[in-house]
């Protein structure tokens, strides 16, 4: 018996990206601006999270969606500390947040009551970036002790992503990073990104941060 | 772990295919993979021979062809290859790069007895 040869050419996250696209267009319907954080662990995700809060809570609602490996609530509970409605969403052991698992936090908020959702992805900084989880910018949290090469050696993370924080800037005098280098490689990998560098211990450039998403929330509230 | 999820969605998608083209059985399947996205084909594989059972896709071989990641220096031009990390122009030394290739990831076709 002969075989024979079936083009295809098909997307292989594409079911993926259309419940992500299902996601989204139920997020503008409600006229929510939403986030995506990835990181590393312990570059700063929760810090910047609810530092955002802190800075934000007076003018809007927010809600954060909180992707863990496991059942901790320990960054939902300190969001929840704060006032503000908080979904945890187990992944049993998978590394990263899909749109299946997103559906699922998105489905457990009362939608008509937020300005702002923040999806605090999985630490890990390989996987999340291919999978889309429909919200409208990727956000990812680097910080300054996880050196100056990580660029050049991840290149695919800072792909397709929108918006970079480099964190822990308060720690620029006791590390050997080079800020330009660093730049350099971000920029050669992506023309589009928004960079901030920030604090969260100090709240250094925070405020660039906080003015680029009350911006954000506004368009989203505007253009319907 | 997001190999097993990449996996069955690559099942899912020659399976679809296998049956449009009526198929009694899938024997390859090609996939097309960018340096710059981060999937491990190994692993794949492994997931592979073990979903696949009881399927039309059970024994079919993988086959993975990596698409190099490419680069435009900004400075003077030149396009060339990633040899794996981010390098400067191998021509003028800038740091001045734009990426221009290397984020496919897709299923390229499938070869079937009928
Ligand atoms: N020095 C310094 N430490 C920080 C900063 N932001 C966060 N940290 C610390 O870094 C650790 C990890 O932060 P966390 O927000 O839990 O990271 P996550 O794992 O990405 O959510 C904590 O001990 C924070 O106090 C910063 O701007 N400067
Ligand atoms: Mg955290
Ligand atoms: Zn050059």
């Amino acid at each position: 018996m002969s075989t024979q040869k079936v083009q295809i050419v098909e997307k292989i996250l594409d079911a993926n990206d259309q419940l992500a696209n299902q996601i989204l267009k139920k997020l503008n319907d409600a006229e929510i601006f939403a986030i995506n954080i990835m990181a590393s662990p312990g570059s700063g995700k929760t810090s910047v999270i609810l530092k955002t809060i802190e800075k934000l809570k007076g003018e809007m609602n927010i809600a954060v969606i909180e992707g863990d490996t496991a059942a901790v609530t320990i960054d939902a509970d300190k969001v929840t500390a704060l006032g503000m409605p908080a979904v945890q969403i187990n992944t049993g052991g998978q590394c990263h947040l899909d749109a299946v698992l997103m559906e699922q936090g998105v489905d457990a908020l009362d939608l008509s009551d937020i300005d702002l959702l923040i999806v605090e992805n999985v630490g890990n900084l390989i996987c999340p970036a291919s999978f889309k989880i429909g919200t409208h910018s990727n956000v990812v949290v680097a910080s300054v002790p996880e050196g100056d090469d990580k660029p050049y050696k991840y290149t695919n993370i800072y792909r397709g992503i929108d918006v970079l924080l480099l964190n822990k800037t308060d720690l620029l005098p006791y590390i050997d990073f080079r800020l330009d280098y660093f730049k350099d490689g971000i920029h050669a990998l992506n023309q589009n990104l928004k960079f901030f560098e920030v604090s969260c211990k100090t709240g250094e450039g925070i405020e660039d941060w906080i003015d680029w998403l009350r911006e954000k929330v506004k368009a989203q509230k505007n253009h319907r | 772990m997001h190999e097993l999820a990449v996996t069955e969605s690559i099942l899912k998608i020659a399976e679809k295919h296998a049956v449009q083209s009526q198929a009694k059985k899938v024997t390859d399947v090609h996939i097309v993979i960018g340096r710059l996205s981060s999937i491990v084909n190994d692993s794949i594989q492994f997931y592979w021979d073990i979903i696949s059972k009881n399927t039309l896709c059970e024994n079919a071989k993988l086959h993975f062809e990596r698409v190099p990641a490419k680069v435009l220096c900004l400075n003077c031009s030149f396009e060339f290859e990633l040899p794996g990390e981010l390098t400067p122009c191998p021509k003028c030394q800038s740091m001045r790069l734009k990426v221009i290739k290397g984020e496919e990831f897709w299923l390229d076709s499938i070869e079937i007895e009928r």
